[in-house]
């Protein structure tokens, strides 16, 4: 197939597609990983209702991962192999977590109750598992994969960062779906969610321009500092705005419960662009651009054509389904 | 093994995710349609025996596709982490093959299974049905796409190399690849009969343990009718596949057959320990004729030998045995299916004896097996090639140390193991349980009594009028 726009664009067009894939999975499943995880804090019936939340759309949210590399296989392959290869370990920790949890919703229902308990450790242990070696790679991406003790430090950071954000999100998502006593804990997780993600973003954004020198120069230099300048800002308001919205006695109505979520996926979408501008237009730090590694434009072409028709239409009946499983999340019942 | 070879460890990593993988959608392919079949059945005779069949089998369905889903991805990240090679090389043509399976299927099974498990109380029936269908459509495209892009690994074709990399010439080549229409067929098929078999085992497992209902005497004669008409299908299309790829890969059914000299009257090999040092076999059993029969349909007929191919075909005992063993539980199968459905036919589930039942619960995962062989036929005969003529396998291997994919290889095979064993277990005792009770049961069970059906369960899924 002839490339029907300019080869130029194209490596751009797939990096940004790239990028709305992981920014969606990091939100999406990121409130899933975080129900996993805070599902440690609950017993019984409320750790079922957890669960119950997120049953009927994990799986579709889980699929933005596998969109996000398949676009990093197809588009970019040389630096899909070597990013992979890269990050080898951390890779098998993330799958390995993404098994053990994935798989954890149907055995816990199916089981005999006395194993239970067993897929619920699988259940909470996988989206650990999964959160640590997802936040573990982005530190390790960000430095360029450097192997020194100070980088594996800064790895750390970034793997408990990211089980803030995603303890964060998740403690929204049960704000969103549940109703009164859970409810109220989880505004008390998002609470303590809330300080330890704007602690950790605070930290790596810190971190960062220190540990790259290109980092540095690409945010603290005129005019540029200027136009970045929103990302903190609005960043920081945000944070504010949540902690005092999440202080006040709770509203009888519940009609603003979604608004600790949609602030969360702000947060998250901020962070990301701040990551994005960063990188731009590497697609490994300092080594790889996006046009060194892109695949031919025959193929970027082919490709392309699909995404323009079926991606709204994927976006169509995700929509769909959470409107089918709006309200206040209850147990599920296959019937 | 005195050193760890980091190339025989990826592809036995490779094999062993790819093997824990296929058995799922193997299962769900299949099933997702007969589920369908089982609610339409209902929604036209309102016999409530059908929907107990159903609500017994989407539990199945469910596990299976939570399995299948979880390894999948597994796979999508080991083209990165062990062979780099491949992407590089031929991504061109198998990138978009892939961006198609996850664009066209993936999210389609994905959205509509929360639909399709958890909604039934929640949407109108037809949405429900509809659901249903594009999970079923969303199983069998993704197979469409993944069995495309497998097909044009073995038979390459609508491309051009460029400094050694893949370019696509044309796309209705590249998908229509000269052994894609044998291989999807094929492959639909086996996973019509493991899903038959599957099926029977567990209700005669379920009959055997005295729970008699009509839904489980429904499911086990649907069942047999499935497997005694698919049978005879899958022995024709394999006929024609071999013949396919006597024609595009030669020193692969050369090595099905145990066949080392390129001559003819050769005959069917149905027992022999083929030595590939001495370049011959031993203690061999065979039909006169018999192969040269079948690859050409002539006693005369020239069958290719191994000996034409020296130092590039495939590892032989693998691939003689896998075809043995397959071919093997494809006949049991035929025998076992029109047996029980001969027993059957007029007086019912009455009509099995004892033993034939509890056989058909031995075979409940024959599909898997056969299905197994299959494949390692195929993927084992393609060797040295990862890509016919194009991409040798060695070629494509990554660069991490061997320890890692050893430490990597061992804990997988870890969790996989007790995932089957899991997996196995809880399909057993959901069948114990014969919990497909007409009265609806929460997923996950309150303490405090637990919540029934908000309406009654006759009413949504009753004709609509």
């Amino acid at each position: 197939m002839e490339p029907f726009i300019d080869p130029f664009w194209l490596p751009v067009i797939f990096a940004g597609l790239m990028g709305l894939s992981i920014l969606l999975y990091v939100i999406l499943d990121g409130y899933d990983l975080g129900v996993g995880m805070l599902s440690a804090l609950a017993r019984g019936e409320e750790r079922d209702l957890m669960v119950a939340s997120i049953g009927p759309f994990w799986d579709a949210n889980e699929t933005w991962l596998v969109l996000g590399i398949g676009l990093l296989l197809v588009a970019f392959p040389i630096a899909h192999g070597i990013i992979l290869t890269q990050l080898y370990l951390p890779v098998f920790v993330m799958l390995a977590g993404l098994i053990l949890r994935g798989v954890a919703f149907e055995f816990r229902a199916k089981a005999e109750p006395n194993r239970k308990h067993l897929w619920d450790k699988s259940f909470i242990g996988g989206s650990l598992m999964a959160t640590l070696a997802q936040g573990y790679m982005l530190g390790a991406y960000i430095l360029g994969f450097d192997q020194s003790l100070g980088a594996v430090l800064f790895c750390l950071l970034a793997a408990a960062g990211l089980a803030a954000g995603y303890v964060f999100v998740g403690a929204c998502w049960l704000i969103y779906k549940t109703e009164g006593a859970l409810q109220e804990r989880s505004v008390r997780w998002a609470r303590l969610g809330l300080w330890a993600t704007a602690a950790a973003m605070a930290a790596v954004s810190l971190v960062t321009p220190l540990l790259s020198q290109r980092i540095f120069d690409r945010w603290f230099s005129l005019p540029e500092i200027i136009a970045l300048l929103p990302i903190p800002m609005m960043s920081a308001v945000l944070f504010i705005g949540l902690a005092i919205f999440l202080s006040r006695p709770k509203r009888h109505d519940d009609a603003l419960s979604w608004v600790p979520l949609a602030g969360a996926g702000t947060v998250f979408a901020l962070g990301f662009i701040g990551i994005a501008y960063s990188f731009y237009p590497y697609v490994i730090p300092d080594r790889l651009d996006i046009w060194q590694a892109a695949a031919s434009p025959e193929a970027l072409s082919i490709i392309l054509v699909g995404t323009v028709f079926v991606l709204p239409v994927i976006l169509g009946y995700s929509l769909l389904a959470h409107w089918i499983f709006r309200g206040k999340a209850t147990h599920l019942s296959y019937y | 093994m005195s050193e760890l070879d980091p190339f025989i460890l990826s592809r036995i990593q490779f094999a062993a995710n790819i093997s824990f993988h296929i058995l799922f959608p193997t299962i769900t392919i299949a099933l997702g349609w007969v589920l369908l079949a089982f609610k339409l059945a209902f929604n036209r005779t309102g016999n409530e025996a059908w929907m107990d069949a159903y609500r017994f089998w989407v539990k199945v369905f469910a596990l299976s596709f939570a399995m299948g889903v979880v390894s999948g991805i597994t796979m999508s990240f080991q083209f990165g982490t062990n062979w780099p090679g491949f992407m590089e090389r031929v991504g061109n043509i198998a990138g978009p093959l892939l961006a198609y399976e996850v664009l066209t299927a993936f999210f389609l099974e994905a959205v509509f299974l929360g639909i399709m498990l958890f909604g039934f109380r929640r949407v109108p029936n037809w949405v429900h049905t509809l659901a249903t269908v594009l999970v079923a459509a969303g199983t069998t495209l993704s197979a469409f796409w993944i069995l495309v892009l497998n097909s044009w690994m073995h038979t390459p074709a609508g491309f051009e190399l460029r400094d050694g990399v893949v370019h696509a010439t044309n796309w209705a080549q590249v998908i229509f690849n000269p052994s894609m229409p044998y291989r999807l067929t094929h492959m639909l098929i086996a996973s019509g009969l493991t899903v038959a078999f599957l099926i029977a085992g567990i209700s005669a497992y379920r009959w055997l343990r005295g729970d008699r209902g009509d839904g489980v005497a429904k499911a086990l004669r649907s069942a047999i009718a499935m497997a005694a008409l698919l049978i005879p299908v899958q022995i024709l299309v394999g006929d024609l596949h071999g013949l396919n790829t006597l024609e595009h890969q030669p020193a692969k059914v050369a090595a099905m057959e145990g066949n080392w000299e390129t001559r003819p009257n050769v005959p069917l090999v149905l027992f022999a320990i083929p030595d590939e040092e001495a370049r011959t076999n031993h203690l061999e059993i065979g039909i006169p004729n018999g192969a040269s029969l079948i690859l050409k349909h002539d006693p005369n007929g020239v069958v290719p030998g191994l000996n034409d191919f020296v130092g590039e075909h495939p590892p032989v005992a693998p691939v003689f045995w896998g075809f043995r063993v397959m071919v093997g539980i494809g006949m049991l199968m035929l025998l076992v299916s029109w047996f029980t459905w001969w027993k059957i036919r007029r007086k019912g589930m009455e009509g099995a004896p004892r033993w034939l039942l509890q056989l058909l619960v031995g075979m409940a995962f024959s599909g898997w097996v056969a299905t197994l062989a299959g494949w390692y036929v195929t993927e084992i005969g393609r060797q040295p090639w990862l890509v016919t003529g194009v991409l040798t396998t060695k070629d494509a291997l990554g660069p991490v140390p061997a320890g890692m994919v050893a430490t990597t290889l061992i804990l997988y095979l870890a969790i996989y193991a007790a995932l089957l064993a899991a997996y196995v277990l809880v399909i057993f005792q959901l069948a114990k349980r014969g919990d497909a009770a007409p009265q609806g049961k929460p997923m996950f069970p309150m303490p405090g009594g637990g919540e029934g059906p908000a309406r009654p369960l006759r009413e949504p899924l009753a004709p609509a009028e």
